[in-house]
């Protein structure tokens, strides 16, 4: 166990060192910057005429959940893009053989590489939706509903990505693992509008797909699901965008996402046990 | 099979096979602890696959391979095993201070243990100026160094090095061999891979020749260093029949004209020779014995070039 944490701990702080996790960061501020400006100029627009509460409370509510898809998108990209090259690129730079060969087995090392992510992936994560909350708050004072399910949903996505990166990193050189990768969220986010257009759609064949595309990376469907938690109760029927919902993932599907989790990492291990370094 | 107590290495008909690439054919091998061994070989000849199955690193397709009386990728044995890649290469932004603390902790080295041995094997490898300094800006013998210092920072009782020398100048060289040395009388074992035959031949105690992934041969050279002499004669009148006759001491026999080579495998058979050959009549104005240099072997067992 000590050896996983100091894999992790070395994780960590690599991944702070790199500049791509910087850089997100520095995006993160800046588009935080940009939704604190649009929000504060929407109150002034909505302060120069009448409108009824109610529905500056969904317009405004609607804003955040903007606010938060951005936050969540950001993570995903920032997640595969730094965790792409950790196993990857030790294998075939040698790096690994360094600590391969101390007394540590192949799967504490991976699961501590793991874990040095995944606490990046929380940190980051709760840094730029708390900021991005606190921010809504603030100029608005719209609060989401749910905030602590919508944050452990995204970093569960983030998670199922990362588990991605760390599976095909067994078997694939950087590149092509950052290429599988990403072509698997797109999959993803294909299949959350497929699902989001069978909502008003009446062909059982888009379903279908839509279910299928979420079967092979479950990732958009749990935003979709933190979407559902965090927005007010009446935008899904206002609402037909990435950001609300209008087909809602069941607890079904979050419990496929875990299941899919346990299983890529559990693959992620075996292969990395058995291949050569 | 069941591994001998006595032997640091053993394996039996260890094999391994890339996709339709033999790369280690039949290695049968006998390392006994505290020994500094060489293992030699040409490009291509399964040396660095031979060590990575002997460390875990990779995977065998047949035969059976033990390091200190434990199969080979035991975990816990690890602990007892260092290890100096070729082209060693780490996380950048460590300091080099960290870099062996770092594996010193994985090891399983305490506190108090890393307090005291850190800065020492950093001395040991002559980097106690840039302890704390980023390896990014290292030069390659100086990453060789700090690659050697993380090999040896656990005090391990077996230490696999490949290509230790490869970056280093001269001075490095000379360090690298005091330390095998000091390894030595400590009691570890030494396994050296390297294409400098010079420095096997003045450190090793043994070496083991590899070529198509098989063993083909091994020499002692701890209690008679490199005992086979090569002679160069300048004579006349040198028979046929004395020439054939000189098989019975000697090989790799050349005649050029007037210029006889051949080799012998000791010294003390080079009077026999003369009277042999003076009583057959040739007439002797030179004969010049020369040591028999590491590389000369090589080259005889390896034959002609096919490295890659």
């Amino acid at each position: 166990m000590s050896n996983i944490a100091i894999i992790a701990g070395v994780t960590l702080r690599e991944a702070a060192r790199r500049k791509i996790l910087w850089t997100a960061l520095f995006a993160g501020a800046l588009l935080l910057a940009i939704f604190a400006i649009a929000l504060r100029l929407q109150v002034v627009e909505f302060q120069s005429r009448p409108m009824s509460p109610f529905v500056r409370y969904q317009v405004e509510s609607g804003m955040l959940m903007i606010g938060l898809y951005t936050c969540d998108l950001l993570a995903v990209v920032l997640t595969i893009l730094t965790s792409i090259d950790t196993l990857a690129g030790e294998i075939s730079s040698g790096t690994i053989q360094a600590v391969a060969t101390k007394p540590i087995s192949r799967s504490q090392l991976l699961l501590g590489k793991y874990l040095g992510f995944v606490g990046m992936i929380v940190v980051y994560v709760a840094v730029t939706f708390s900021a991005t909350i606190a921010v809504a708050y603030s100029v608005t004072g719209v609060l989401p509903e749910n905030p602590v399910h919508g944050l452990f949903l995204i970093i569960f996505e983030c998670i199922v990505a990362l588990s991605l990166t760390f599976m095909f990193g067994t078997w694939f050189s950087t590149l092509t693992n950052g290429v599988v990768v990403l072509g698997l969220q797109a999959v993803a986010f294909m299949g959350g509008w497929l699902e989001q257009v069978s909502g008003f759609s009446q062909s059982g064949h888009i379903v279908t797909l839509g279910v299928a595309s979420s079967l092979i990376m479950p990732g958009e469907s749990l935003w979709r699901r933190a979407a559902y938690e965090m927005q007010t109760p009446l935008a899904g029927s206002l609402s037909f965008s990435p950001f609300a919902n209008v087909s809602i993932p069941s607890s079904t599907a979050i419990v496929y996402a875990a299941a899919y989790l346990c299983i890529v990492l559990g693959v992620a291990i075996w292969h990395f046990n058995e291949r050569d370094l | 099979m069941s591994p001998s107590v006595d032997n640091a290495i053993e394996t039996r008909g260890l094999r391994k096979v890339f996709g339709s690439h033999v790369a280690v054919r039949n290695l049968s091998l006998t390392v006994p602890r505290g020994e500094i061994f060489g293992f030699l070989g040409p490009n291509g000849a399964g040396k660095s696959t031979s060590i990575k199955m002997l460390l875990g690193l990779v995977h065998p397709t047949s035969g059976d391979s033990f390091v200190l009386g434990a199969a080979s990728g035991d975990v816990d044995i690890r602990r007892r095993i260092g290890f100096l890649p070729e082209d060693f290469r780490f996380y950048d932004w460590l300091t080099a201070s960290e870099l062996v603390q770092f594996h010193g902790r994985l090891c399983g080295m305490t506190k108090e243990e890393l307090r005291r041995r850190v800065p020492e094997v950093i001395d040991l490898v002559g980097l106690t100026q840039h302890q704390d300094r980023r390896v990014k800006g290292f030069s390659k013998g100086m990453l060789q160094r700090i690659g050697l210092a993380q090999a040896l920072v656990h005090e391990p009782d077996i230490i696999f090095l490949d290509e230790p020398t490869s970056g280093l100048d001269p001075m490095g060289r000379l360090m690298v061999r005091d330390i095998l040395r000091a390894e030595r009388e400590r009691g570890a074992t030494v396994f050296l891979n390297s294409h400098l035959l010079s420095e096997i031949e003045v450190t090793c105690d043994r070496v083991a020749f590899i070529k198509n992934g098989e063993v083909v041969t091994t020499r002692d050279l701890s209690d008679t260093p490199m005992e086979e002499v090569g002679v160069v004669m300048g004579a006349r009148n040198v028979s046929q029949q004395a020439i054939a006759g000189l098989t019975r001491w000697a090989e790799a026999i050349d005649r050029e004209q007037e210029k006889l080579r051949f080799r012998v495998h000791s010294r003390d058979v080079l009077p026999d020779i003369m009277r042999f050959l003076v009583a057959a009549g040739a007439d002797i104005f030179e004969f010049t014995p020369e040591r028999v240099s590491l590389e000369q072997i090589f080259v005889t067992i390896m034959g002609e070039d096919t490295s890659l």
